[in-house]
């Protein structure tokens, strides 16, 4: 058997139903692999006791023939997931040392299907970044490097730690959320699946807020089929969220037929930039291509408001971030600034916020508060807000025209290098956006498949985008276009 | 519906040094809803716990917490708005209103500026000199409360109570329709009648159940009218809001100082900035919050953590169907049934448990005499020991026995007080006390006439006088009831004296 930390969650699922190995076994892997990666940065909170303890609950059910999907896989949790007991601080130095006293609802349904949390993973400070260079732990590195070059790369963001975490085999799974891309493009990044689902398939509740009407969380793994069966695990309708749909939960993994025979696949002309690195566009050809010869049908198709998707999120989500962000001020729970004495509530939110909150998310609490505010809301919030019902209704009509599913390239380019755009435009940074944040504003489900390399070695993904509520046939085409690209590259273990 | 006429109530005017001038009133009343859970998590709404201890994670805002709207708070604020009258919205949602204040954990308090669950109602103001005003509801929106900040513990530090963070708030907004201080306490007064009425809102105001915030303005006599024809607000001036009010007493004294503050601003060619202000009941003044560079942009959007709020018409109507009598109707059916008079209707149904009380004594008997009773002696006597309605030891039943006992002449009314007094403190049944305390009235002419014979005996002087003057008549007559010990009745005592002295 090969190390166990490298098996993906259904191969070790069926290992420890045919009682292969145990819980307890697959826990201490993955933890000796944790122990060994600190280089990479992405467990920031390891929780080996908990673990052990869920391993050994595991695999007593399994034995008693009561295990439920997920039970005796190891996995970690992104910092973003309120977990009880257990530090979360949403990698902010204002949540330090905050240890809620509940269990979000994904990760407590994951708990609940038998999971076992290794530890809290690395990401940007709360969920802001595309590097995850704005943690406060300091960035997660990507096990990956360019062929013949040691300079440290990027995971990806925001849900880096998940991403390099997965991807370098520390755990067989991991919980990632998305909010303008942060699931999809780590995963691209770093040769690994991701989905967002629906927006309200996945409770918010316990979850701590970016943006409230984007934010999804979703599944980071090693496969389409593991994506799908620790998709079911996470997702269900959930009373604490009334933003969570009261919708069945299909069985995703049993959808995973890897017949898309008669599918439409749309091609969107706009998602076509211009400067597009020639081996993005190769990489989506070839895609399409894999798609059409296992039986699709490539249709060009128009998403014509493509071009504001990038400046409407870039104003809705700081505006609702300024808002959820708020409450971080020092009173009740988490860091406060030392006050003076002559300080009065003014200069302890001030000094707290100074202190606690990174560039990244001060910058964005800025503009959030600056498009809110008198005289500048209709010009900023508003249209945004009617941007993004049109949007959405690009993909309505193209969905009402027949349309299955959408390809597009995953990311404008590989991973790039740490410190590579510290001194750059911010705006920069965003661009990394601009293929997810469409199916963020229109709530829809999107998953990023690996499916070549680049010159230099590192991986490349596309995504996917469905119909609302439609993940299980989603996942379907994901697994075609999966099985057809035959992506196997693992990085160099150089931690 | 109502077939209740009233006159219009004339303004206020107060005189300036240099001209006369009116009160342009408008009022945003927080009515906090009677429910046991807050508007976004099942927190206990009970007042007086220990503080911090009905505080839901949510109500703290503890990271990744969301709002679930209470179900029942929807339906208290669609009783209310259905209560004035009010035009329902079927689809409804909620803001937020940001700002940053430790009694505020979330940095925003959840509230519906855009898009209220009520729209457009009226209140009818009586101000019980038979003048009433129509006063146009503009808007009922659903929010949540604050905390607590008490400063005044520790020298160097604040504290924050959250138990009241989160409680559902019905702002209740008028439109500029009210024209002086006692307009507006009678109008805050009916609004909390129905409230009660409907067991939307308990309307103690001592508990901060109950607050307004007062919009006043002045404008010279004349100018209102010209508002009210062209609706536009450059008739009138510019109005200042004083928060935060909760006592009657209070809200009529900030009013007047308020108008004559602004009176003598604009006489001596100032103007007035429209502003926030406060009312120091100590100071008799009112004083501005804030100053302009503190002034809030509350940066209000839609809350991405609610869905817009859809109810169905069917429920509504549901509501509607089951409201109870309110007290316009109430009134005029005492009127109309009862005989009563307009002030008396108004006092009997001032609140439920009065009315229930009046109709319960009413039933089968005179409404004229169960109002006297009720209101005279019962209301009275419950007054002389700060008791309410709710407390009284006579029942409707034992009061109602009283009654009888005099409609059937069995009792006089003067004997019936002492009854009364009897029962108020020692309870029991009505006709048995008059059985075994022997009260009952003497009719049998016998008896009086034996009396009546002895006092013309031994008083033949009297009797010669007041054979010459009639009016003298009544001497005996008192004599009569002085020796049957007031139980003598009254009618039968006159028949004779006049009789025997005619002879």
């Amino acid at each position: 058997m090969t190390e166990l930390n490298k098996l993906t969650l259904s191969d070790a699922r069926d290992a420890l139903r045919k009682g292969d190995t145990t819980s307890v076994e697959l826990t201490e892997a993955c933890l000796k692999a944790i122990d060994a990666a600190d280089a990479l940065n992405a467990f920031v909170h390891k929780t080996p006791e908990i673990a052990l303890e869920r391993a050994k609950a595991a695999d007593a059910r399994i034995q008693a023939g009561d295990a439920p999907a997920m039970c005796g896989l190891p996995i970690g949790i992104k910092d973003l997931f309120c977990t009880k007991g257990v530090d979360s601080q949403a990698a902010s130095g204002i949540l330090e040392g905050f240890k809620p006293e509940y269990e979000s609802t994904v990760s407590q349904q994951l708990q609940d299907s038998g999971a076992v949390m290794l530890g809290k993973l690395n990401m940007d400070e709360f969920a802001m970044g595309s590097s995850n260079e704005t943690s406060v732990y300091g960035n997660a590195v990507s096990p990956w490097r360019r062929e013949g070059d040691d300079a440290p790369l990027t995971p990806g963001g925001s849900s880096g730690g998940s991403a390099a975490a997965v991807a370098a085999d520390l755990c067989l799974a991991a919980t990632g959320t998305d909010t303008g891309g942060s699931i999809r493009q780590p995963a691209a990044f770093t040769g690994i699946t991701g989905i967002k689902p629906t927006y309200g398939r996945c409770s918010r509740w316990g979850v701590v807020a970016f943006a409230s009407s984007l934010d999804q969380a979703g599944p980071m793994t090693k496969s389409v089929r593991d994506a799908a069966m620790m998709l079911e695990a996470m997702c269900g309708h959930d009373p604490k969220d009334s933003t969570s749909a009261d919708l069945a939960v299909p069985n995703f993994e049993a959808m995973l037929t890897g017949d898309i025979k008669g599918k439409k696949i749309g091609i969107p002309r706009e998602y076509r930039m211009d400067g597009m690195p020639a081996e993005i566009e190769k990489l989506w050809s070839e895609g399409a291509e894999m798609l059409r010869a296992a039986g699709a049908e490539i249709v060009d198709i128009s998403l014509p408001h493509t071009k504001y998707a990038l400046p409407a999120y870039y104003v809705i989500a700081p505006a609702e971030a300024s808002s959820n962000l708020a409450r971080y001020d020092g009173v009740r729970y988490g860091q406060r600034a030392t006050v003076e004495a002559g300080d009065g509530i003014t200069e302890m939110y001030e000094k707290t916020r100074a202190a606690g909150f990174g560039h990244e998310v001060q910058r964005r609490v800025m503009v959030g508060t600056y498009v809110l505010s008198a005289g500048f809301y209709d010009a900023y919030y508003n249209r945004a807000r009617k941007v993004r019902t049109l949007i959405k209704k690009d993909f309505e009509d193209v969905f009402a025209q027949g349309i299955d599913a959408i390809l597009t390239p995953a990311t404008p380019s590989a991973a790039f290098g740490l410190g590579e755009m510290t001194d750059a435009d911010p705006v920069q940074m965003y661009l990394n956006d601009v293929f997810t944040v469409t199916v963020n504003l229109a709530g829809l489900p999107g998953v990023s498949v690996p499916t070549g390399l680049d010159s230099k070695g590192l991986p490349l993904g596309l995504q996917l985008i469905g119909r609302p509520w439609e993940e299980g046939d989603l996942l379907n085409t994901a697994y075609a276009l999966e099985s057809a690209a035959g992506f196997v590259a693992k990085p160099g273990q150089w931690w | 519906m109502l077939d209740l006429t009233y006159e219009l109530p004339k303004p206020k005017v107060i005189a300036g040094a240099k001209h006369d001038w009116e009160l342009v009133i408008g009022m945003e009343v927080h009515a906090q809803v009677s429910s046991n859970a807050k508007l976004f998590s099942g927190a206990s709404t009970k007042f007086g716990a220990e503080p911090n201890s009905n505080v839901a994670f949510v109500d703290a805002a503890m990271p990744g917490m969301l709002p679930v709207i209470n179900e029942y708070c929807v339906e208290q604020a669609v009783r209310t708005g259905l209560g004035l009258k009010a035009e329902i919205n079927l689809w409804s949602a909620f803001d937020r209103k940001n700002y940053f204040y430790p009694d505020l954990p979330q940095g925003y308090q959840i509230s519906q500026l855009y898009h209220p669950i009520v729209g457009e109602g009226e209140v009818l103001v009586e101000l019980g000199d038979g003048t009433a005003r129509l006063v146009r509801v503009e808007r009922i929106h659903m929010e949540q409360d604050a905390g607590k900040s008490i400063h005044d513990m520790d020298p160097n530090m604040s504290f924050v109570d959250l138990n009241r963070t989160g409680v559902c708030l019905m702002e209740i907004v008028s439109r500029p329709d009210i024209r002086g201080p006692e307009e507006a306490a009678a109008y805050i007064a009916k609004l909390r009648q129905i409230m009660q009425y409907l067991g939307t809102c308990d309307g103690n105001m001592q508990n901060g159940n109950l607050r307004a915030d007062v919009n006043v303005s002045i404008c010279r006599p004349g100018q209102y009218e010209k508002y009210q024809e062209t609706g536009d607000f450059s008739h009138l001036g510019t109005r200042c809001e004083i928060k935060n009010m909760n006592s009657m007493r209070f809200i009529q004294q900030a009013i007047e100082v308020e108008a004559r503050r602004q009176i003598a601003i604009v006489e001596a060619g100032g103007t007035v900035d429209q502003e926030t202000r406060l009312y120091d009941p100590d100071k008799g003044e009112t004083r501005s919050m804030r100053s302009k560079e503190e002034a809030h942009d509350y940066r209000y959007f839609p809350d991405p953590d609610l869905l817009p709020l859809e109810i169905e018409q069917a429920w509504v109507d549901d509501i509607a169907a089951n409201l109870p009598e309110l007290p316009d109707e109430k009134k005029a059916r005492f009127i109309n049934d009862f005989g009563l008079s307009d002030y008396d209707a108004s006092v009997l149904t001032a609140d439920v448990e009065s009315a229930a009380f009046f109709e319960e004594t009413a039933k089968g008997r005179s409404g004229k005499l169960a109002a006297n009773w009720v209101i005279n002696e019962l209301f009275g006597r419950l007054k002389k020991e700060d008791h309410s309605i709710t407390e009284s030891p006579v029942s409707p039943a034992q009061l109602g026995g009283i009654i009888d006992l005099i409609s059937s002449d069995a009792i006089s009314g003067k004997i019936a007080k002492d009854l009364f007094e009897i029962v108020y403190t020692e309870g029991g049944d009505p006709a048995q006390i008059v059985e075994e305390r022997g009260m009952k009235q003497v009719t049998d002419t016998g008896a009086i006439e034996a009396a009546l014979d002895e006092i013309i005996a031994a008083n033949p002087a009297q009797v010669e006088k007041a054979k010459v003057n009639p009016k003298l008549a009544g001497w005996f007559v008192g004599q009569v009831m002085k020796a049957t010990g007031g139980k003598a009745n009254p009618k039968a005592v006159n028949e004779l004296v006049a009789k025997k002295l005619g002879e």
